[in-house]
């Protein structure tokens, strides 16, 4: 047995560059780009742990309460980090939101059209966008910071003067009453796994209203969405041949041309994930809240930016994961509800928000040189 | 019946009034290792591009395997089994060498729909061809970026190769390189060329095109100085042809008066 395994040992001795040295597991752990916010988001959890451990926060309500925010803020960071991994920007996904929700409110509130074709009608018009951004980018060669931030103004201001125009007002409600019995409402509207939840409450094991029922329902729809969404843009760049593609695309525009890559297709299909999943956002909010405000999502798209910075993607482009921006967005909603249970004043949360983000880029930056360095 | 791999024959482009290049002629049999040579501005970037099928030359015919054609876009080339590869080496440092050799090509496996990048069999054939040219990649995972620059010029035109090249065009390929790394490059060009590629080598740098070149090739001002197998022409000549000859000569002569007022 030793014999053995010394002779192994010698045969890879043999075969090493004696320039080199060996490279541990720590750092090709260190060399993956959610690594910093998997590490951000123990530690949020670890001092929430022990700040606001007795305080509700992570009862089975409480629980739910960060995760839903979290899925929210998740569904459009892991698009953001897509698009940010293929080497452009979407500042119009705030905006996009806001639209979306009218989109869906308007057809269905005024002109009468059935829940289900509304919310189709909103996917179509955020394809239209998404298209249009990555067309402008793709074809003008434009920075698509630029770009999307004039779609940002316009798309806003649609929302805004096109709601006026019809409605009269900036808030359309009412939608809450269209949902029951809609064939495809239920798909952004349901919470899941109810039952557990009942079963658990009966058991006593969590908190229950006074009549009987437990406080936390079911799991909301936004975060079966928002681990859907990880789970397959994850395998999309990790296992296929579009995910290298973005990659690609991301790194080296020219470089990927030229061997075949069509990056303009790419380009344009990432900057239609982020409208559409602007659009998925905003029909689960619309649908929970029973109502489409014009100013839904402002700033939403530099969160999404944020929590793609955190989660591990570079701002040049060809660098991240969607597993990172899950991270990311994990922690922002953690803190932003977690804030609550502690002393502190929930005003701070901006403070600690731009702060993660500071320390992210640094740390991205120090990792992309040990990446890129030649030995 | 000739016995040429690929002909370039009298290939002209002008843009608008600007003669870029005018009545150059290449031929390649196989095996063979063509240096293009030439000063900046002498019209190289725009004949790589002609090779390339990224401009259509407005005068002359490209025939590769006694057919004549066409190359609409550097698909066409391609396709022909021409590979250029271009002094950035189209490269991305931040991705891995694997997803680098498979960039835009990636191999795949499953079923229809599910079907995803077969990324074992991709390291394995990576690894696999640079082990090939000496390159000892300890790990196909790890991102070009932490490669040497002869190293990633070898990963360029292995790629090349793989991905079914016939003729390879290289630009520039030791031009950033240090002594010992530009020796790397240049035996795999004579090893890929010995295994039957034709190769056209581009660049400015005689003391390296020397000495693997079966024939040289010197442009000047968009015109064709002429093709010389190596038996007929010394270093020296090329280099004072690709130069402009006279003008390093004046530059002598120059230098001789200053030194002689100076003396005074």
């Amino acid at each position: 047995m030793s014999t053995k395994s010394k002779s192994i040992e010698t045969k890879t001795d043999f075969n090493q560059d004696e320039r080199l040295k060996k490279v541990s597991k720590l750092r090709l752990l260190l060399n993956r780009p959610e690594l910093g916010a998997l590490g951000g988001a123990i530690l949020v959890f670890i001092f929430f742990g022990i700040v606001a451990g007795d305080t509700g926060m992570f009862s089975a309500y409480g629980v739910l309460n960060f995760l839903d925010v979290s899925a929210n803020l998740g569904i459009i960071a892991i698009a953001a980090a897509m698009l940010m991994i293929g080497g452009e920007f979407d500042l119009s996904i705030g905006s996009m939101i806001g639209f979306a929700g009218i989109c869906i409110a308007i057809p269905a509130i005024y002109w009468g059209w059935p829940l289900w074709m509304s919310i189709i009608f909103a996917f179509s018009m955020a394809v239209l966008v998404g298209y249009f951004n990555g067309i402008l980018v793709v074809k003008t060669g434009l920075p698509s910071f630029i770009v999307t931030l004039a779609m940002l103004f316009i798309l806003r201001g649609a929302t805004l003067a096109l709601t006026r125009l019809i409605t009269g007002r900036t808030q359309v409600p009412g939608l809450r009453v269209l949902i029951e019995g809609d064939p495809l409402a239920w798909i952004f509207a349901t919470d899941t796994f109810k039952w557990v939840f009942t079963w658990l409450g009966s058991m006593n094991l969590i908190a229950l209203r006074t009549d009987g029922t437990p406080l936390a329902t079911g799991i909301p729809p936004s975060v079966i969405w928002f681990i859907a969404l990880a789970i397959i843009t994850t395998w999309i760049l990790m296992k296929t041949r579009y995910g290298n593609w973005i990659f690609a695309s991301g790194g080296d525009k020219n470089g990927a041309n030229n061997v075949g890559v069509p990056v303009g297709r790419v380009k344009i299909s990432l900057f239609i994930g982020t409208a559409v999943a602007a659009t998925i956002f905003a029909t689960i909010q619309v649908l929970d809240a029973g109502s489409a405000d014009t100013m839904r999502g402002t700033l939403k798209e530099l969160e999404a930016i944020a929590a793609a910075v955190v989660g591990g993607c570079l701002l040049t482009g060809g660098y991240g994961s969607a597993i990172g921006a899950a991270f990311g967005a994990l922690i922002f909603g953690t803190v932003s509800m977690g804030i609550f249970y502690t002393d502190v004043d929930t005003d701070w949360f901006k403070v600690f928000l731009g702060a993660m983000m500071l320390i992210a880029v640094i740390f991205n930056n120090y990792i992309r040189r040990k990446v890129t360095e030649s030995k | 019946m000739s016995d040429y791999l690929v002909q370039f024959n009298n290939i002209s482009k002008f843009f608008g009034k600007v003669i870029a290049l005018k009545d150059v002629t290449m031929k390649l049999k196989k095996g063979e290792i063509m240096c293009l040579l030439g000063d900046n501005g002498a019209g190289k970037s725009t004949l790589i591009k002609t090779l390339a099928g990224v401009h259509r030359p407005d005068e002359g015919e490209i025939i590769v395997e006694e057919k004549k054609t066409i190359f609409d876009s550097p698909k066409d080339a391609l396709d022909m089994g021409i590979a250029t590869v271009y002094q950035d080496l189209a490269l991305v440092s931040l991705m891995s060498v694997t997803r680098n050799f498979f960039m835009g090509r990636e191999p795949m496996k499953g079923p229809p729909f599910f079907r995803t990048f077969d990324i074992e069999k991709a390291n394995k054939i990576a690894a696999e061809r640079m082990g090939q040219i000496g390159i000892d990649v300890r790990d196909p995972s790890q991102a070009v970026g932490t490669m040497s620059g002869g190293e990633r010029q070898c990963l360029a035109i292995s790629r090349a190769i793989y991905f079914g090249a016939k003729v390879l065009v290289l630009d520039e390929p030791t031009s950033a390189l240090g002594v010992h790394q530009a020796s790397v490059v240049l035996k795999y060009i004579v090893k890929a060329a010995s295994q039957g590629l034709a190769v056209i080598l581009i660049t400015h740098n005689v003391h390296h095109a020397y000495p693997v070149g079966n024939s040289f090739t010197v442009l000047n001002r968009g015109k064709s100085l002429g093709t010389y197998a190596k038996k007929d022409i010394t270093r020296e000549k090329l280099l004072s042809m690709m130069a402009g000859g006279e003008e390093l000569n004046k530059l002598e002569v120059e230098l001789q008066e200053m030194n002689r007022s100076s003396a005074n």
